[in-house]
């Protein structure tokens, strides 16, 4: 088992409770943030620690923070707002370690000259936002949030805001507008919330799992956590594993770990249910492209995925077997992005309507020929035309899997049903 | 009715964000718990509290999936059937919901009891298929299992006793 950092003490008895984790090294990082180091030597350590977005796009996370433009107020929103496909990774964080986050969040806070915190819960996720609730009133009753926070002169308030149900308020500008009290339509950008985000302040929005791993490296150096998974993919995260897998679950590895060690390893995912052949892999959330069978031994880390054809993005790993019809799992995700879509701009509201009409034809065996065409013209016309990715994210399950699996769309148009699973109609030798 | 304890809840959550609006959503929240949905004096509720016009806060509220437009039954299940539930077999249990509720998902049964929901992945991948039952996570689901919660909210209605008054909702989905 490889050292673990954000998963440590995850399971460790009462850890969600402030004199547990005291107990455990927590809120050490916050002290010695404060009395050692200066907020811009914090920015150069997380620089340096070469840890990278865990939300989606894997941006250099003391980069990021260094974009901040100078005026003042500043914001930090920590999205917690999980909702891609296949990634339950910040609800756990969320649930069993509340502490580590919100310890992250008073750090990256003091790191970024932040005077107000928001962390945005999933409205879904009850009992995650009560969890981080409660860690942030203990905080503030144990000093470390309010004014002059352990006599460092740095005064900090944190608010923790539920959403309401809506994945499009991942995005992160969606986030600031639905935290101003309207409806979450992205804005357009620029300009970035590093020079004017939330309230028209400088603001900075870290994923839930990055700022849990704030502490850790703060606490063990730039140099420690550098030293886990590859050039340039540091340290270790967490995959998301489920679908076809025995043990599906979330397993903190070093970045760069083969995706057949996560899928296959007794440790983790244990092989395929049915011990049935791989058909199939979605490594970053349904919003990234699927991979064939073949990039197995893909090393998980941004580089390599990205090279294999996808993206590691939320590392929501989705895995099917041999007898997941593509056609149907396909038009699964596509419904989720129609009923998603927040309908502000046209391509991705009218496409992606267009787009589940036309895999329902197919899949229920009306399809032509031609619809397969037509629906990478489709994808086509909304992927980079509009506000945010969301449109874009629509089209990467069905561009890659016709890539992939074309035969298996033109089976359903010549045959009229499915080539395998539930749907798929048996040769009579089977049927007797 | 939005009681006065609410209203001011309302109005120190305003007081509490840098700008008053901010407070909109949880404040919509407020007011849901009280009617059980977001109804007309909910909005007005809010809208004061806010120094919003009542127009504002319903555009809002009707944005979010969670506020509810017309009263939901008293157990709101929400089943995930998104891409790792499904390939959990979530479909099925779906249609075993609907036998066991006797609704259609979508719909909330003639007496009050139930809404049935499929909504998009709950982030409990890991132990698809999974439901919620009034925002509490149930993972891991089997047929058995399923058939052994619908007992459970039975039992648990036959020893509330009948409906107590409490005027049924209209059928036909929230």
């Amino acid at each position: 088992m490889p050292e673990l950092i954000i998963t440590k003490n995850i399971d460790v008895p009462g850890i969600d409770r402030l004199d547990v984790y005291r107990q455990y090294g927590g809120y050490e990082a916050l002290e010695k943030a404060l009395h050692e180091y200066q907020p811009e030597e914090i920015v150069e350590l997380v620089k340096k620690s070469g840890l990278r977005g865990r939300g989606g796009a894997g941006f250099p996370t003391g980069m990021k923070w260094g974009f901040l433009a100078k005026n003042e107020p500043r914001y930090l929103c920590c999205n917690c707002d999980e909702s891609e496909p296949g990634t339950f990774k910040d609800r756990m964080l969320m649930e069993k370690n509340p502490h580590q986050l919100v310890e992250g969040v008073i750090i990256t806070s003091y790191a970024c000259r932040v005077s107000t915190a928001f962390i945005y819960v999933r409205g879904e996720l009850a009992y995650a936002a009560r969890q981080v609730q409660r860690a942030v009133d203990e905080a503030y009753a144990a000093g470390y949030i309010g004014k002059n926070i352990l006599g460092s002169g740095y005064s900090l308030d944190v608010i923790v805001h539920r959403g309401a149900g809506a994945y499009i308020c991942g995005e992160e500008s969606a986030l600031m507008e639905s935290l101003e009290g309207r409806r979450g339509y992205p804005r357009l950008k620029p300009p970035f919330p590093a020079a004017v985000g939330l309230y028209g302040g400088p603001t900075v929005i870290n994923n839930c799992e990055t700022l849990s791993t704030v502490p850790a490296v703060v606490r063990n150096g730039a140099d420690w956590y550098a030293s886990f998974g590859t050039e340039k993919s540091k340290g270790t995260r967490i995959f998301c594993l489920s679908g076809h897998v025995k043990k599906p679950g979330n397993y903190e590895l070093p970045l760069g770990t083969p995706l057949r060690t996560l899928i296959y390893d007794e440790q983790y995912g244990g092989g395929i249910l049915g011990d049935r052949q791989l058909k199939a892999v979605i490594p970053g959330g349904s919003s990234t492209f699927i991979l064939g069978a073949d990039k197995i031994d893909t090393p998980l880390d941004f580089e390599s995925v990205a090279a294999a054809g996808s993206m590691l993005g939320s590392g929501g790993v989705i895995v099917m077997h041999e007898d997941t019809c593509i056609v149907d799992a396909v038009l699964r995700m596509t419904e989720f992005y129609r009923d998603e879509s927040c309908g502000k701009c046209t391509p991705c509201r009218e496409g992606t309507y267009w787009l589940v009409q036309l895999l329902e034809r197919i899949e229920h065996g009306h399809g032509k020929m031609s619809d397969i065409d037509l629906l990478l013209d489709i994808c086509d016309n909304i992927s980079g035309k509009s506000f945010c990715p969301l449109g874009d994210a629509a089209t990467s399950s069905i561009t890659s899997s016709i890539k992939l699996f074309r035969e298996e769309y033109e089976y359903h148009v010549r045959e009229g049903c499915c080539k395998v699973g539930p749907k798929a109609r048996k040769p009579v030798a089977a049927a007797l | 009715m939005i009681s006065e304890q609410a209203k001011q809840r309302m109005r120190e959550l305003a007081a509490r964000y840098p700008v008053a609006r901010s407070a909109v959503m949880p404040a919509l929240y407020i007011a849901q718990a009280e009617e059980g949905y977001v109804s007309r004096a909910a909005l007005e509720a809010v809208a004061e509290a806010l120094n919003m016009t009542v127009d504002d806060v319903e555009s809002v509220a009707t944005f979010y999936t969670m506020y509810y437009q017309r009263p939901p039954g008293k157990k709101v299940i929400k089943v995930c059937n998104s891409i790792s539930c499904y390939l959990r077999g979530c479909d099925a249990l779906i249609e075993q919901l609907e036998r066991r509720l006797g609704i259609k998902r979508g719909e909330t049964s003639p007496d009050g009891r139930y809404t049935l929901l499929t909504v998009e992945c709950l982030a409990s991948c890991g132990t698809a298929p999974v439901l919620q039952v009034n925002d509490e996570f149930v993972e891991n689901l089997t047929p058995e299992l399923v058939d052994r919660l619908a007992d459970q909210w039975e039992a648990e209605f036959q020893a509330e006793g009948q409906s107590q008054g409490r005027s049924p909702a209209g059928a036909g989905g929230c």
